[in-house]
Parts: C-alpha cells; sequence; structure tokens
C-alpha cells in the first residue's frame, strides 16, 4: 500500500500540503487509513476537522468526496438516485422508433447509464476520501443506513445490483454534538476529540494559509484569539476566524494587532452582537502584549 | 514504561492482557467502552508498533487506547487519569467516581404485585377510578409511599407525544411532487405514456422534546417525579434530551434508556453530582446554550424548563440565557410544581426574569399537571 509508512510520514505530508496536525490527530487519520476504520472527529467549531479530510485527499492523492448532511437527508439524497426524465425519455424514443420488448427495456432502464451516483455511491466508484460533515444533523434512520455502508463498503440497487469499493474510502465523519451519534456507529469508528492548535501551531497555520500577513501580525492574531477563547463568549473563534482576522487586518495594512484596526474588525473574528460588545468594552487589555 | 513488551508487531498475549485490563479499569471508573473497543485498541497498537522499533511508545499506547476506548469528550479526562494510574500502577482506586444515593421507589411494593404485596397496607387494597382521580389531582410532594408507587406507575404510563413539523422526506400521497420513480416504472408497461401521476407527500416529523430539570435543593420532592415523566419521555421518544440544572449541568438522556426506571434513577443519580445543591439556573443554562442549545439540540425544539424559579445566581444573566433560548427553540414551557399553591404569584427574581421569554407557564405539581404538560409539548390542548 502506497502512502505514508508512520504517523510522523503523515505529519510531514500534511504540513506538505498546509494542514499542521498534532500528534492526535495524525495517529487517528493514519490508522484510519491504515486499518481502513472510519474516523469519528469531535470538537468545536472550526478546529479544523472538516479541513482535515480535504488535507487526507491531497496527501493520499484521492477525491474528496463530501456528503453534507441535513435534517431529512435519505438514500435518493445521499446515495444514488434514477434520471427519470431521461429514462421516460428513452422509453418514447423507442416506442416512436417501433415495436419494444418490454423486458429488454425493463434491462436497458435501469442500468449504469441511467444512474445519478451521489457522494456514497461516488466514494465507492473509485479510491477517495469520504467526509460525512455534520452526522449529528441527520435523523436516526440516516445513520441506521450509513452504518450499513460503513461495515462492508458496499450498497445494493436494487434495480441494478451490488456495487462493492474496490478500494475502500478513507471515511472521515465530523459531528458538532448537537445530539450523541449511536454507539453502534460509533463502536465501528476511531472516535477523536479535536482541540484547539496551541498558540505555536495557529501562529504557523496563519502564517501559511495568510502569506501576506506580517510574522508579528500572525503572532498577535493566535494570541489575541487564544485569549478571546478563554472568555465567557456565544461562540468562541476557530482557526477559520483567525485566518479570516488576519487577511482582514493585512489588507488593511496592520502589521500587528492595533487597538484600532482590531476594534473596526472584530466583525471577522466575533459572529455575535452580545460578544462584540463584551469584547469591545476591555479589547485594549485583550490587545495587550504579555509582560 | 511497564507496559509489558509484545514481541513484533503481532499482538502479543500480554499487549491484549493489558489493554483488555486498561478497558475494564476505565469501565469501572464510568467510561461506556464501546463494545469490542479492547480488540480494536489492540489492532490499533499492532499497527502503529509495526512501524516503531522495539516495544510500543507510551504515545503510541496512549493514542490506541483512546481512539478505541473512549466515545465522547466528557470521557478524556477520566481516560488520562485512568491511563496515568494504569500504566504507573500507582494505588488503583476502584471507585474513580464516587456515587450518590438517591431516594428510590425500590422498597415501595407495587400494588397488584403479589410478590411483594404486604406490608404496605396501602398496597393490597386495589386502587378504585375515584382513588386514582384524586390521585392525579393530589400534590406529589405530599404523598404517602403507597401512593407514590401508585403515582410512578401512572407516570410511567403517561401519554407522551411530540410536537410535529413538515420535513424533507417524503411518503407517497395525494399531493405534493410527482413521483417519477414509478411513472418510469408505469410507462414501461403503456409504452411511454404517463396513464396517471403518482405523487409523494411530505412526510411529518416529531419534533425533539428537550427537558431541562431542575435539581436543587427546593426541588428535592419533585425530584423522583420528574425523573420517572423524563424516563417515559426518553422512551417514547427518542429524539428526546433531559438535562439537569443545578450547581452545574448535566446530560441524563443516555441514563434513560434502560426500561426499568428504577436503572434509569441510579444510574441518573451515579450522573449528578449537584443533586439537591444550590440552583445557578442562568449559569446551567449557558453552558446547555454552549454546548448543546445553540449548535443544534434546541434549535426547532419544544424546551420544558422544570424548576421553582429559586436563582441564586444573577438573575439578568438568566432573563438574557432564556432570550436567547426563546430564539432558538420552537416553543419554551416553564413548568413550576408552586404555581397551583394558594397565593403563588412568580415574584422571585428568577422567575420575573425568565417569564418574558417562556410561551407557556404550567403547573407541575400533580400527575394531572404533568398530563396537561405532555399536551402542551404535543403542541395542542387535549380536547
Amino acid at each position: 500500500m502506497q502512502g505514508p509508512e508512520s504517523v510522523a510520514a503523515l505529519v510531514d505530508d500534511l504540513a506538505r500540503v498546509g494542514y499542521l496536525a498534532d500528534e492526535g490527530t495524525a495517529t487517528a487519520a493514519w490508522l484510519a487509513w491504515r486499518t481502513s476504520r472510519p474516523l469519528l472527529l469531535e470538537g468545536e467549531p472550526g478546529v479544523g476537522k472538516t479541513s482535515l479530510a480535504t488535507a487526507l485527499a491531497q496527501v493520499l492523492g484521492r477525491d474528496l468526496v463530501r456528503l453534507q448532511c441535513y435534517e431529512g437527508i435519505d438514500a435518493s439524497a445521499a446515495l444514488y438516485d434514477w434520471d427519470h426524465p431521461r429514462q421516460l425519455l428513452h422509453v418514447r424514443a423507442l416506442e416512436a422508433a417501433g415495436g419494444v420488448d418490454a423486458d429488454a427495456l425493463e434491462h436497458d432502464l435501469w442500468s449504469r447509464r441511467f444512474l445519478l451516483p451521489r457522494p456514497l455511491l461516488r466514494s465507492l466508484e473509485a479510491p477517495s476520501v469520504l467526509l460525512v460533515d455534520e452526522l449529528d444533523r441527520a435523523d436516526d434512520e440516516f445513520e441506521a443506513f450509513l452504518l450499513e455502508l460503513l461495515s462492508d463498503f458496499a450498497v445494493t440497487i436494487p434495480e441494478y445490483g451490488t456495487v462493492t469499493a474496490e478500494v475502500p474510502p478513507l471515511v472521515v465523519v465530523t459531528s458538532n454534538r448537537t445530539r450523541e451519534v449511536h454507539d453502534a456507529l460509533k463502536r465501528r469508528c476511531y472516535y477523536h476529540w479535536v482541540e484547539h492548535p496551541d498558540l505555536e501551531r495557529e501562529t504557523e497555520i496563519v502564517r501559511r494559509s495568510v502569506p501576506e500577513a506580517d510574522a508579528a501580525l500572525a503572532a498577535g492574531v493566535a494570541r489575541v484569539v487564544a485569549r478571546l477563547r478563554d472568555e465567557d463568549l456565544l461562540k468562541a473563534p476557530g482557526v477559520a476566524e483567525s485566518i479570516d482576522w488576519a487577511r482582514t487586518l493585512a489588507a488593511l495594512g496592520a502589521t500587528t494587532v492595533e487597538p484600532a484596526a482590531a476594534a473596526r474588525t472584530l466583525g471577522a473574528v466575533l459572529k455575535y452582537r452580545e460578544d462584540q460588545q463584551r469584547v469591545a468594552a476591555h479589547l485594549a487589555e485583550l490587545l495587550a502584549e504579555p509582560a | 514504561m511497564s507496559l509489558a513488551p509484545a514481541a513484533g508487531p503481532a499482538a502479543g498475549p500480554d499487549l491484549t492482557v493489558e489493554l483488555t485490563g486498561l478497558a475494564d479499569a476505565l469501565r469501572r471508573a464510568g467510561v461506556d467502552v464501546p463494545v469490542g473497543g479492547a480488540r480494536a485498541a489492540v489492532v490499533a497498537l499492532a499497527a502503529l508498533a509495526a512501524t516503531e522499533d522495539g516495544e510500543p511508545s507510551r504515545g503510541a499506547t496512549y493514542w490506541a487506547a483512546r481512539l478505541t476506548l473512549c466515545a465522547r469528550p466528557d470521557d478524556l479526562t477520566v481516560f488520562d487519569e485512568v491511563f496515568a494510574l494504569w500504566f504507573d500502577r500507582a494505588e488503583w482506586a476502584g471507585d474513580v467516581r464516587r456515587g450518590v444515593t438517591l431516594p428510590t421507589y425500590r422498597d415501595v411494593p407495587v400494588p397488584g404485585d403479589q410478590a411483594d404485596a404486604g406490608d404496605v397496607e396501602v398496597a393490597s387494597a386495589p386502587p378504585t377510578a375515584s382513588r386514582l382521580e384524586v390521585l392525579r389531582q393530589r400534590d406529589v410532594a405530599a404523598l404517602d409511599a403507597g401512593d407514590r408507587a401508585l403515582v410512578a406507575h401512572l407516570l410511567e404510563r403517561m401519554a407522551h407525544r411530540p410536537a410535529y413539523r413538515r420535513s424533507r422526506r417524503t411518503r407517497p400521497g395525494h399531493h405534493g411532487r410527482v413521483d417519477l420513480r414509478r411513472v418510469v416504472r408505469e410507462a414501461v408497461r403503456t409504452g411511454g405514456d404517463p396513464v396517471h401521476w403518482p405523487r409523494r407527500q411530505r412526510r411529518p416529523r416529531p419534533r425533539r422534546t428537550v427537558v431541562l430539570l431542575d435539581v436543587s435543593g427546593s426541588m428535592r420532592r419533585y425530584a423522583e417525579t420528574y425523573l420517572l415523566f423524563a424516563h417515559a419521555l426518553v422512551r417514547s421518544q427518542p429524539d428526546a434530551e433531559v438535562f439537569s440544572l443545578g450547581t452545574r449541568l448535566t446530560c441524563l438522556t443516555r441514563a434513560f434508556r434502560s426500561s426499568d426506571p428504577q436503572r434509569s434513577t441510579d444510574e441518573v443519580a451515579r450522573r449528578v453530582v449537584d443533586w439537591s445543591g444550590g440552583t445557578r439556573l442562568g449559569e446551567g443554562l449557558a453552558v446547555f446554550l454552549d454546548r448543546w442549545g445553540r449548535r443544534g439540540t434546541a434549535r426547532g425544539a419544544v424546551v420544558v424548563v422544570v424548576s421553582d424559579g429559586w436563582e441564586r445566581g444573577d438573575a439578568t444573566l438568566l432573563g438574557e440565557q432564556m432570550e436567547q433560548l426563546h430564539r432558538l427553540a420552537h416553543r419554551v414551557v416553564w413548568a413550576n410544581p408552586n404555581r397551583a399553591r394558594p397565593g403563588f404569584a412568580p415574584r422571585t427574581a428568577g422567575l420575573v426574569a425568565a417569564l418574558p421569554h417562556v410561551d407557556a407557564f404550567v403547573d407541575g405539581h400533580s400527575v394531572a399537571a404533568l398530563e396537561a404538560l405532555t399536551d402542551e409539548i404535543a403542541g395542542g390542548r387535549r380536547a
């Protein structure tokens, strides 16, 4: 099997595509790949759960197939659907051309050419990284349905037959914990809780994502965001917010997180009016360099 | 490092023994270790060890075990403690978490149950319809043991119905979009001409019910009643969530999964560490909204707060959090066991702050009141 030989090799590979993984995240991802067991990621919004899947696809040279879950998602949205309008046209065309053999027509209609693969089926058809995003939004029935697919990486389409993955997809499932994911699913996955990156790593992430930002600006943004996460906020900023903020500040020409620019751009980090008000009141204190 | 060396990548017996032992230790410490977790840990560690020289490192062992034996963030602190103790062979404490005892119905004989009938006189008298009716109206805090057992049975059998909303899923029906799949199937028989147009319509889906249960000292006499109420709710609505609010917030839903109410209440007792303590509703609510509510648990749900509104903390905070909750939830219902008392007026600072952000303020002292509450949850009053 080609790919990263060890956890350390995966850390390097991920860094090369711009994802700075800590030991736990890298170990989890490496094991998921090596032992073909899905990876369930939980953690605060914005810690990089989704971008891990993107980075893994790049590292492994596979397609990223993304399935965004929502309430009411069902098999036809997630797995496959039939192209009914084309099927109808096909029937009429044959009819117009003269007598049709009903059995042959039946066979024709439910063949691959009228099958529309949705993310799950696509992930079985070619080597891929399958990202099942925000599984907690889908309902129980969908979770049960997914379970079946994850246990043998195969699906049966009644009119068509069974599709089995030649190369099992590397499956990354994310959850924001709006509800507890079922035990049956957890039992099949590696469970990893993703933490916010530490100061050093976040600085590095910001520097890589926003090359136009000054080194001092990147470090400053990481420091202030880390402090904001300790504040009592409705929504603590994630890594994405750090990057946004650094980009915004850099665009304004700032080389450090200076009070005037920070106050004007607070909306890039804090997405609730209440949070902005609370922080604006003692912004200077937050921005102060450590003694 | 006291982990017994495993020879080569194959998981030696010692490694298996160590990881199985760790899994057991975690279970004793209250972690719900997934079934098959220990085996998965051995597989993971073997895979990691194959890339290292010599015996598996402590880091590899830690991650192989953590990724397979834990399944929720609350487990992780316990895991770290247990892992350190297990592998450092320090004094191993059998009980990492102290159990808390809760008053229970266990010793109360169930009416009609021959095996238990006996020492409590009331139990041997079959309940008559009129006596049940009286019981339904009585304040549950003032009942004797026999009556409480009867009430427990009424609560367990209570008809919990969820509220409904329309969903994106469909089923065959008379309205809605044309079901093309069926049109195609029938067109094969008719040579391409759709004879009739079957349709699919949206299917109503139950709304989630979320119960936030005040377990502070002032609510003590109602706690058992509401635990039984919550148990019946979780058993009949798979989506429902129950949390306890006291000095901290605890998610109780999993504790109620058992079909046996007694086992459920025991499990709740084990989980709730702030039983009969003070009340900091505002802070608890803030934690709920932060960790669960805003992410989706409260979104579009029917949220029931069960509390007498005795707030020891800052009532302003409670008001702010209730306002947030009201914006997220479909409906917010506040049930107060004291509301039915003669001369009651919502004058406590907590209630004054909270009530403007509530859709319904209802009684919560008797079986009848709780029946009315189930109607309130379902969104329509019983005719």
